[in-house]
C-alpha cells in the first residue's frame, strides 16, 4: 500500500499492520503521513472529511510510540493529551480509542476526564496519570493551574486538538493557545497535532496552533497555494525537516516556530455531497422563518429516509418544527427533539436511542453540529436559512460517515431571500468554497485569567512569562504595555487609585518572582477557571401542588431556559417547551414552574431570532446571484418573477452597491436598504441611523432588521436626505461610542469580561448572606461606578472590544460602509417594492428608539393612574 | 422645628400638566414633585421620595439616607475580590449633591452606613474629611445598623439606635408587624417591573402610607425584591413602590410588580 508521498504500510509496526489487515482495512495515506510526521517529531494539522479515520490518524503516532517504548523502572507521566471542544466527544473518543488498544493488546491506558468525571477517578488520574488523557480546554486550564503541573506534564510528548476549527476563533481558543504555550514550557518535546474536518484557510489555524518564537518572522500568507486533493502541503518557503530519527538530540533542526513549523496533511476529499433545495408545491413564501408551509413534504422525505437529522437555527424553531411534524405524524415515526435547553438526561436519552438505531429523525440545533458518530444518518435537512457554507458542510457531514458515499442534504428555505441564500450556499458547497472565521487577537480578560493560573501553579518571572505568552498565536503581537497592565490588574485590580496594594492577589517575592498571595485566593481561582460565560439559566420544573409560592419548590426538571426568555409571558400563558405545551405557573428564584396545558394552542414566546448571522462570504454570493441575471434561471419561477418585478418597479443593483429605497406606506415614510450583512450589523446600523435622522429632524419612529435588510420609518420623508452623508463611515466614531456606552450590550459584555478576568466570581451576583435571602448585587453597579471613575480601565476596554465584535458586529458594519461609500443606488418610489415586502411583514416586532426601560416604568405608572381615574 | 417651605433644587425635568395633578392610584395619594421625586404622606407627615433614593422631610429640612455601605469595595478586596475602589467616592458624591441641593438642617444616616466594623479604618483620609464635612453647620445623626452597630469612632455627629422626628420613628431595621409611622432601611428594597418589551429592576421606596422603607443609597448596595417574604406582614395593604429612574421616581402599583 503506497501513495503519492511514497509512504508504505511498513511505517507501521507489525502488530498494527496485522490489526488493519484483520479488520479488512488498509491504512489510509493521511494516516501513514501522520505516523511519518510523528516519527520526525513534527507538528501537524490534519484536514480530512468526516468518516476518513481522522481521529485514528491523530492517535496512531502516539499509540505506536507508547507501544514501542522500552519498559521503564519508574512510573511514567502523561504521554498524550487530547483536547475536545465537547465533553461528550471526549467520552466518545475514549470509547473509540480503546477498541484498537484492546484489540491489539497494547499496554496503554487511555482515559477521559471531564467536569462529569467522578472525584475518585479524577484523584487517581492526578496521582497516577494515564498514558493518554482525553479532556476539554476548561479541564486543561484547571490542570495547568495545579501546583505541580510542571511535574505532571514533564513527560508529555503530544497534544491533539480535535475539531480545531470550532475552537480557535473564540475566547476558549485564546485560553487554549495560552495553555499550549504553558505546556510547551513544561514539556519542551511536546508535539502539537490539530484535527479538523472543515477549514477554509488552514494558515489561520496553523498560525493559531503554532508556537511563535521571540524572533519569529511576521506571518505571511502570500506563499500558500491551495492544496489539491490528498498529499502533504508544505509552504514552499519552509525547509523540509531534516531532523529525522532523533528530534530530541537535534532540537532546532526542525522549524520550531511560526505556522511554517506545522505540516499540513490532507485526507482524500470525500465524495461530493448531494444537496437539493426543496421547492414546496413550486412556491416560496414571501416571509417567515419557520418553513411551516413545507412540513408535509419534509415529513414525506423523512418517511423515505433511514435516519434524518433536521437542523434548525434556534431552539424556538426546533420546538416549532417538532410540534408541526408530530401533528402530521400519521405513521407514528419515532421523531425526537434535541437542543441545548433540554435537560442533559433527556438529551443523553435521545442520543442513546439514536445510537441504537431506534429513531427515524431528530430535530436539533447546533448541539448536534459536532462530533459523535452515529453511523446510519443518511439525510440532513436544513430548515430555513443555512447562514454559512462552512456550518452547512459540517452539518451535511453528519450524514453518512462512510467516505466513499456522498452525503445527502436537503435545504428547505422559509422565504424568498432564504431561497437565494440556499441556492448560493449550494453552489458554494459544490465549489468547496467555505467561509471562515477571521484570525483574532487574544482577549486580555482571558490573559488575566491565565496569568493568575500561572501564579497559582508556580512562581513566575515576568519577562519569561511575557515571552511564553507571546509564543501563543493569538498573543504573538501582544505589546509589553498591555501585558504589564494585565499583570497589574491581576495583582491589584489595575486601579488608578492605589488603595489595594495591601490586598494584592499576586505578590513579587525576594527572588523577583510573582506568586499567589495565599491558598484561599488560589482555591478561588480554580473554581472560576474557563472562558465560557453562559447566561444565567432558569430551570424549567413541573410545579408541585400548592402553587409556586407556598410549596416553594418545583418538581421534576424538564430543562433550562435563558433568563429573560420567558419574560413576555404572564402566569397562565401557554408555551411550547421540550415538545409539549405548558402553562406558566410562576417564576421563583431560579425555577420556572409549569404545568401541562390542556389547551394545545400555545401562545408562543418569542425566543429571539437566529443565533447565527449570515456569513460574510455567503452574503457576498447572494449579492452576486441577485446581480447576475443570467444566473436567475436556476431559481424557482415565483422567486425569479419576484426579482423581475423588483427590477421593473425598483432596482437591482451591482454586487458592491447598496440598494436603498424610500417610499410612503400607511401614512409613514420608509427607508429600506439591503446590505445583507446579518441582523447584528443591521441593528447597529439602524440604531446609528435613527440617531442621525433624529438630529436631521426626520422623526424616526421605529426600525426592523433581519439578516438581509433594514427598514426605518419616520414622520417625515427621507428622499431628500443626503444619503452619502447619512451612511458616512464617521458614524462609527462619536455616534457609535456615545450609543455604545449607554447600551445594555456594554453591560452584558462587561459582565462576561469581569467573570473571565476573575474580577468577580461565577456565582456572583451572589447572595450576600442576609438571613438567607438573595440580595442581587449586579455587575451593572460596578460598571457604572468604574465608567465614571476610571473610564480607561482595562476591563472597560475588553468589554468595548467584545461588544463591538460579538454583540453589534462593528467590524462588519465598517467593512460594509467602506464597500458602499459612493455606491448607494437610491430608488425613490411611490409605494413599496417587491423586495421590501418580507421585511415589512416583520414589523410588529420592531423596537422603538429611545429609552425603552424608562418607558416601561412610565407605562406602569400610567396604568396605576388610569386605574385610579376609571 | 424649622417651618420653612421646601426650596427644591432646580433640577428641571419638564413635567406635563397631568403630572402635577394629584393621583390616587391603588388608593394612594401621591404627586410628582418638581425635583422629579414623589411627594406623599407617611402617616400625616409630608415626605418626598427623591430620585437619588434619599427621603426629604421638608418641614424639618431633614435629609434621610439608608444603607450607604461605605467601603464595601475594600471589604471584598480584603478577601481577594478586587472590585473597583470607587464606591465610597461615588456614594459620597451623590450624598454631597443632595446636601448641596437641599441645604438640610439635619442629615440622618439610617444605619449600615459602613459595610463592616473595619470600614472606618479603611476609609481614605479625604473621604473621612468629606464625611466629617457633612456635620458642618448641621446635625449629623448616625442611626446604627447591623453592619455598624457601634457607630463611628472618630467621625463627628450624634449616634442613636433610633430617633423620632416630625411624628415619625427612624430606625435601621424595620420592626416586624405593622408599625405606623416607622421609617427604616436595612432591606434594600428593589422592584421588578415586567412589560412586553422587557423588564426593569430598580431600587425603590416602598410604603403603604403608614410606614416607609428606604432604598439602599450606597453605590455597591444590592437590592432585594419587595415581593420577597422579608417584606411580608409589614404593610397594612399592598404597598406602593417608588422606583428610582435617572431623574424621576415612578409610582408603581403592586399588581405591576414581578418576582425576580
Amino acid at each position: 500500500m503506497a501513495d503519492a508521498a511514497g509512504l508504505s504500510a511498513d511505517l507501521l509496526p507489525p502488530k498494527f499492520q496485522a490489526w488493519f489487515a484483520g479488520r479488512g482495512w488498509a491504512p489510509r495515506a493521511h494516516q501513514l503521513e501522520m505516523v511519518a510526521k510523528g516519527r520526525t517529531g513534527q507538528d501537524a494539522l490534519l484536514i480530512a472529511p468526516t468518516g476518513g479515520g481522522k481521529t485514528l490518524a491523530g492517535f496512531l503516532p502516539s499509540l505506536i510510540e507508547i507501544a514501542e517504548r522500552p519498559p521503564a523502572n519508574s512510573p511514567r507521566g502523561l504521554h498524550t493529551l487530547y483536547i475536545s471542544p465537547l465533553k461528550a466527544l471526549a467520552v466518545d473518543v475514549e470509547r473509540n480509542l480503546n477498541a484498537p488498544i484492546l484489540e491489539m493488546g497494547l499496554p496503554i491506558v487511555a482515559e477521559s476526564r471531564t467536569g462529569d468525571t467522578g472525584i475518585a477517578r479524577r484523584q487517581r488520574q492526578r496521582v497516577k496519570p494515564p498514558d493518554i488523557l482525553l479532556t476539554t480546554p476548561e479541564q486543561l486550564a484547571l490542570l495547568c493551574a495545579w501546583e505541580g503541573a510542571r511535574l505532571y506534564f514533564e513527560d508529555l510528548r503530544c497534544v491533539i486538538l480535535d475539531e480545531i476549527h470550532t475552537l480557535h476563533a473564540s475566547k476558549r481558543g485564546d485560553l487554549l493557545a495560552l495553555d499550549l504555550a504553558r505546556l510547551q514550557q513544561l514539556a519542551p518535546h511536546m508535539r502539537r497535532v490539530g484535527l479538523s474536518a472543515t477549514v477554509d484557510d488552514p494558515e489561520v489555524i496553523k498560525t493559531w496552533m503554532a508556537s511563535h518564537g521571540p524572533n519569529a518572522p511576521s506571518v505571511s500568507f502570500a506563499d500558500t497555494s491551495p492544496a489539491s486533493g490528498g498529499g502533504t502541503h508544505l509552504p514552499s518557503s519552509s525547509p523540509v525537516p531534516t531532523g529525522e530519527g532523533d528530534p530530541e538530540g537535534v532540537e532546532g533542526a526542525l522549524v520550531r516556530h511560526g505556522p511554517q513549523s506545522i505540516a499540513l496533511v490532507r485526507g482524500p476529499p470525500g465524495a461530493e455531497p448531494i444537496v437539493d433545495v426543496l421547492l414546496s408545491e413550486g412556491r416560496v413564501p414571501w416571509a417567515g422563518h419557520t418553513a411551516q408551509h413545507a412540513m408535509a413534504e419534509v415529513y414525506d422525505v423523512i418517511r423515505r429516509s433511514k435516519i434524518a437529522l433536521i437542523f434548525v437555527n434556534t431552539r424556538f424553531q426546533a420546538e416549532f418544527a417538532f410540534q408541526e411534524l408530530w401533528k402530521i405524524n400519521d405513521d407514528g415515526l419515532p421523531i425526537a427533539l434535541h437542543h441545548g435547553s433540554l435537560a442533559a438526561e433527556q438529551r443523553r436519552k435521545v442520543e442513546a436511542a439514536m445510537a441504537r438505531g431506534e429513531l427515524r429523525a431528530v430535530v436539533c440545533t447546533s448541539t448536534l453540529d459536532l462530533g459523535i458518530d452515529w453511523g446510519d444518518v443518511d439525510l440532513v435537512i436544513q430548515l430555513a436559512s443555512p447562514k454559512g457554507a462552512s456550518r452547512m458542510v459540517q452539518r451535511i457531514g453528519r450524514a453518512n460517515h462512510r467516505l466513499d458515499e456522498p452525503s445527502r442534504a436537503l435545504f428547505v428555505p422559509a422565504n424568498r431571500f432564504e431561497m437565494l441564500e440556499c441556492q448560493a450556499a449550494r453552489e458554494a458547497i459544490a465549489e468547496n468554497r467555505l467561509d471562515g472565521d477571521p484570525p483574532r487577537v487574544g482577549a486580555l480578560d482571558v490573559l488575566a485569567q491565565h496569568v493568575m493560573g500561572c501564579a497559582v501553579s508556580e512562581p513566575f518571572d515576568l519577562l519569561e512569562l511575557y515571552d511564553e505568552v507571546r509564543s501563543a498565536g493569538p498573543y504573538r503581537d501582544l505589546p509589553w504595555e498591555d501585558f504589564e497592565q494585565v499583570v497589574d490588574f491581576v495583582s491589584t485590580g489595575g486601579y488608578a487609585l492605589k488603595t489595594y496594594d495591601r490586598f494584592r492577589r499576586i505578590v513579587q517575592g525576594q527572588d523577583g518572582k510573582w506568586r499567589v498571595r495565599n491558598l484561599q485566593i488560589a482555591q478561588r481561582h480554580r473554581l472560576n477557571v474557563g472562558a465560557i460565560v453562559s447566561p444565567a439559566m432558569l430551570s424549567v420544573r413541573i410545579a408541585a401542588r400548592g402553587g409556586p409560592n407556598r410549596a416553594g419548590r418545583g418538581g421534576r426538571k424538564i430543562g433550562e431556559v435563558e433568563e429573560g426568555m420567558l419574560e413576555m409571558l404572564d402566569p397562565g400563558d401557554t408555551f411550547v417547551f421540550a415538545g409539549q405545551v405548558w402553562t406558566l405557573v410562576g417564576i421563583t428564584n431560579l425555577d420556572v414552574l409549569v404545568s401541562p396545558a390542556a389547551n394545545k394552542d400555545p401562545k408562543m414566546p418569542s425566543w429571539g431570532g437566529s443565533k447565527f448571522a449570515l456569513s460574510t462570504y455567503l452574503a457576498k454570493r447572494v449579492r452576486q446571484l441577485m446581480f447576475d441575471q443570467s444566473h436567475w434561471a436556476v431559481l424557482p419561477d415565483d422567486v425569479r418573477e419576484w426579482l423581475e418585478v423588483q427590477k421593473d418597479k425598483s432596482l437591482i443593483v451591482g454586487e458592491d452597491e447598496l440598494l436603498l429605497e424610500t417610499f410612503p406606506h400607511r401614512k409613514r415614510h420608509f427607508l429600506v436598504c439591503y446590505p445583507f450583512e446579518g441582523r447584528l450589523a443591521h441593528t447597529t446600523l439602524a440604531m446609528l441611523l435613527t440617531r442621525r435622522l433624529e438630529r436631521l429632524g426626520i422623526g424616526p419612529l421605529g426600525f426592523v432588521c433581519n439578516d438581509y435588510a433594514m427598514a426605518i420609518w419616520a414622520l417625515e420623508p427621507m428622499d431628500r436626505v443626503d444619503l452619502d452623508a447619512l451612511f458616512d463611515q464617521d458614524m462609527l466614531g462619536d455616534d457609535l461610542e456615545s450609543w455604545l456606552q449607554e447600551s445594555f450590550m456594554m453591560k452584558r459584555a462587561f459582565k462576561g469580561c469581569a467573570i473571565i478576568s476573575g474580577l468577580i466570581e461565577r456565582r456572583f451576583p451572589g447572595a450576600e448572606a442576609k438571613t438567607g435571602r438573595q440580595i442581587t448585587f449586579s455587575t451593572d453597579l460596578i460598571y457604572d461606578v468604574l465608567r465614571r471613575h476610571q473610564p480607561d480601565h482595562l476591563l472597560l476596554r475588553c468589554a468595548r472590544d467584545d461588544a463591538a465584535t460579538g454583540l453589534i458586529d462593528v467590524a462588519r458594519l465598517g467593512d460594509m460602509l467602506h464597500r458602499i461609500a459612493g455606491r448607494i443606488r437610491h430608488a425613490a418610489l411611490d409605494h413599496l417594492s417587491p423586495f421590501s415586502v418580507p421585511i415589512l411583514l416583520e414589523i410588529g416586532k420592531e423596537r422603538s428608539p429611545g429609552d425603552a426601560r424608562e418607558m416601561i416604568l412610565a407605562d406602569a405608572e400610567a396604568d396605576l393612574i388610569a386605574e385610579a381615574t376609571q | 422645628m424649622n417651618d420653612v417651605r421646601v426650596t427644591e433644587a432646580p433640577i428641571p425635568p419638564p413635567l406635563g400638566e397631568g403630572d402635577r395633578a394629584q393621583h390616587g392610584g391603588g388608593g394612594f395619594s401621591f404627586e410628582a414633585s418638581p425635583c422629579g421625586g414623589l411627594s406623599l404622606r407617611v402617616r400625616n407627615t409630608a415626605v418626598v421620595f427623591r430620585p437619588s433614593g434619599a427621603l426629604w422631610l421638608a418641614a424639618s429640612r431633614t435629609l434621610v439616607v439608608a444603607d450607604l455601605h461605605l467601603e464595601k469595595g475594600s471589604a471584598y478586596a480584603s478577601r481577594g475580590q478586587l472590585l473597583p475602589p470607587y464606591d465610597t467616592a461615588e456614594t459620597l458624591r451623590r450624598l454631597e449633591a443632595e446636601v448641596a441641593a437641599l441645604s438640610p438642617a439635619a442629615v440622618v444616616l439610617l444605619g449600615d452606613t459602613f459595610h463592616d466594623r473595619r470600614s472606618e479604618d479603611r476609609l481614605a483620609p479625604d473621604h473621612a474629611a468629606r464625611l466629617a464635612g457633612l456635620a458642618d453647620g448641621r446635625r449629623l445623626i448616625w442611626v446604627v445598623g447591623n453592619h455598624d452597630a457601634d457607630g463611628p469612632r472618630c467621625l463627628p455627629g450624634e449616634t442613636a439606635d433610633e430617633i423620632a422626628l416630625e411624628g415619625l420613628d427612624f430606625r435601621h431595621e424595620p420592626q416586624p408587624g405593622q408599625r405606623p409611622g416607622e421609617v427604616a432601611g436595612h432591606l434594600h428594597p428593589a422592584a421588578r417591573v415586567v412589560a412586553a418589551r422587557g423588564s426593569v429592576r430598580r431600587r425603590c421606596f416602598v410604603t403603604d402610607g403608614e410606614r416607609v422603607i428606604l432604598p439602599a443609597f450606597g453605590a455597591y448596595a444590592g437590592g432585594l425584591n419587595i415581593r420577597d417574604r422579608a417584606f411580608a406582614g409589614l404593610f397594612v395593604r399592598s404597598p406602593l413602590a417608588g422606583a428610582l429612574g435617572p431623574a424621576r421616581v415612578r409610582a408603581v402599583g403592586w399588581r405591576q410588580l414581578a418576582d425576580d
